[in-house]
């Protein structure tokens, strides 16, 4: 459950002070799939991050599962994310250094999850997610899919109530990013709450509920039958 | 994270970043090295002055005609008066002393050496039979000058110059001419190079008293005294600063230096140097821990795309800050061990290249090479691990 009160944003540049989120107010209940869309620096990705606990508003209260985090300590926020928020990003962000399994274990080490347990699991996440022949390769050995395959994987690892993607097919082409989809919302049949940002109409169509902003407000929301 | 994972993850790190991580561990290494060596030098050549002086014997006192002791000037000379030269009465006189167990005469010059066809000039070196013992000295063939036998007409030959003499028949029972004298010969000294300035290969010995009439003198060069033990050399120069005194007319107009007072002041000047090039080989290790910052702050600068996700997938400040730290304690722990066996091998080449000094590295100067590359690496990696812990997560996933 999350709830958004009067969230606002602001950066400065220089002399200038830009308003990416202007007073934003949210509910998203658990299990939803949300889309957001609008023009680009509407301040859809401020409001992910600020939602994944990457950022912090200027005002504005937020409240996650009924617990008002925006006042939390640092270490008790990386928990939050640790423990309740999956990131899926554009470009995939895995670490080059490590394979395919060691970057799905990361959240596990980071949690200080033991050895044993942290194998069998990313053993499932990789037969979930069908990157078996893949688990020691690298990133760079890896087509776009596959290394958005073995991101979703790693957001998933720890198994978190929202999954939070910001333009996850963006650098993917037609098809892959229609299969990367599926699996996102595979995720969402389970019972994870998907809210992911992205330009592509058609996409953004799929979502039972779709936000539109423009200049850091929510001009539109709209809940409809999946199509 | 675990204290554990932390470690094993920044070791693959360190691993996986293979060339920079191989230059570090030079850089640190060579200075650990360069510590470990240069101290062994230093405490080598310290130990072999000590080496020296003990081959010469620790319980040695040496007296000398003359107040030289501070300041060098003879205090005598000054009032017009020549200090009393040593005589062998007073040799006779210290001999006699309970503290003394034996002691050695010395008159010194030089003479023509000759048989019918060969000649040359030579140091000769008036004694009695226990200079062997109170020099250390060895004989290779023959004995020596006998007790007792001081009014016989013996010579010992320096290893070189029996050689020269005799090379092809024994040395022992010939007779050779020393300035006007007929001397024969009984013993030959084992060669033995160097001694404190003193190349004995190309000496001959001859009774003192032969020596005062050869030389025209009753004036000795020094006087060799072995006190019976090394607690007693203290009192034993008193002793011999009171006999001296007496014999000479209540004149305070002779010094006796002991093994000690040189070896103190040598190995103080050693020591000191030993310091001063530690601590010279000291700053390549501070100049490395200034190349771990650097390489630091440019993986923080080349990872920050890296150090963003990892906060967004939950690593906190703390993870963040400790993963850049073991990475820079790998760094640094790696070049200090190298070092110091770097530093050992080393150590082990000078001791085979020259047997004589033993260049062993003290055990201090391992321990503050090793500590101080540990500290300054981990120390420099500081800032760099607070830079990355406050990265903010979302211009840091920003970035490419
Ligand atoms: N770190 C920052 N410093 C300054 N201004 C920023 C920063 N991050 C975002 N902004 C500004 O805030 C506004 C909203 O940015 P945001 O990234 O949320 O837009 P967006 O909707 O995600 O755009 P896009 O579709 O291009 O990704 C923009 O005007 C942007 O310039
Ligand atoms: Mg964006």
């Amino acid at each position: 459950m999350i709830r958004l009160i009067d969230i606002t944003r602001t950066f400065k540049m220089g002399e200038q002070t830009v308003l990416a989120l202007n007073q934003i107010n949210l509910n998203i209940t658990s299990g939803e799939y949300v889309s957001i869309m609008g023009p680009s620096g509407s301040g859809k990705s401020t409001l992910l991050n600020i939602i994944g606990l990457l950022d912090q508003p200027d005002a504005g209260r937020y409240e996650l599962d009924g617990k008002v985090v925006t006042e939390l300590t640092e270490v008790e926020q990386a928990q939050i994310r640790r423990e309740k928020i999956g990131f899926v990003f554009q470009s995939f962000h895995l670490i080059p250094r490590l394979t395919a399994a060691e970057n799905i274990e990361l959240p596990l080490t980071l949690d200080g999850v033991p050895v044993s347990e942290r194998k069998i699991r990313v053993q499932n996440a990789l037969q979930a997610f069908e990157l078996e022949q893949r688990a020691n390769h690298r990133p760079s050995e890896l087509s776009g899919g596959q290394r958005q395959r073995v991101a979703i994987a790693r957001a998933t690892i720890m198994q978190p109530s929202v999954i939070l993607a910001d333009e996850p097919t963006g650098n993917l082409d037609h098809k892959i990013g229609a299969e990367v989809m599926v699996l996102l919302e595979k995720l969402q049949q389970h019972g994870t709450t998907l809210i992911m940002v992205t330009h592509d109409r058609e996409l953004g169509a799929r979502a039972t509920r779709q936000i539109a902003m423009r200049d850091g407000k929510i001009i539109s929301d709209q809940t409809h039958d999946p199509v | 994270m675990t204290l554990f994972d932390t470690l094993q993850t920044s070791l693959r790190t360190v691993i996986s970043y293979r060339i920079r991580s191989v230059l570090i561990v030079l850089a640190m290494s060579l200075g650990v090295a360069a510590v470990v060596i240069l101290t062994a030098l230093g405490d080598g050549a310290r130990n072999f002055v000590i080496n020296q002086f003990s081959s010469i014997g620790t319980n040695l006192l040496v007296v000398l005609p003359g107040r030289a002791e501070t300041t060098g000037s003879f205090p005598g000379a000054v009032l017009g008066q020549t200090p009393r030269d040593l005589t062998l009465h007073d040799a006779q006189l210290l001999g006699r002393l309970p503290q003394v167990k034996r002691y050695a005469p010395l008159s010194i010059g030089a003479a023509e050496l000759s048989i019918p066809n060969r000649l040359r000039e030579v140091t000769v070196l008036g004694s009695n039979a226990d200079l062997i013992p109170i020099r250390h000295m060895k004989l290779a063939q023959g004995s020596f000058l006998q007790h007792g036998s001081g009014r016989s007409a013996q010579i010992v030959l320096g290893a070189k110059i029996a050689n020269e003499f005799f090379p092809r028949i024994p040395a022992i029972g010939q007779h050779i001419r020393l300035g006007d004298s007929r001397f024969l010969v009984s013993g030959i000294l084992a060669p033995q190079g160097e001694s404190m300035g003193f190349n004995t290969d190309e000496i001959v010995i001859i009774p003192v008293d032969y020596a005062q009439v050869l030389f025209n003198t009753t004036s000795l060069f020094r006087i060799l005294v072995e006190a019976k033990n090394h607690g007693q050399i203290e009192s034993t120069k008193q002793a011999i600063l009171a006999a001296l005194k007496q014999s000479h007319d209540g004149e305070n107009d002779s010094t006796v230096i002991t093994q000690d007072a040189i070896l103190a002041t040598f190995d103080r000047i050693l020591e000191a140097l030993t310091l001063a090039v530690a601590g010279i080989a000291a700053i390549s290790l501070i100049v490395a821990g200034i190349l771990v910052m650097n390489v630091m702050l440019v993986a923080v600068n080349q990872r920050t795309a890296e150090i963003g996700l990892l906060k967004a997938i939950g690593a906190t400040s703390m993870d963040i800050r400790r993963l850049f730290f073991t990475e820079a304690a790998w760094l640094s722990l790696v070049g200090a061990l190298l070092g110091f066996i770097f530093g050992q091998l080393g150590s082990l080449l000078i001791r085979i290249a020259y047997p004589q000094l033993p260049a062993w590295a003290p055990v201090w100067a391992s321990l503050a090479a090793i500590g101080i590359a540990l500290f300054t690496g981990i120390a420099a990696s500081t800032l760099p691990a607070v830079k990355a812990s406050r990265l903010n997560p979302v211009t840091a996933l920003g970035k490419k």
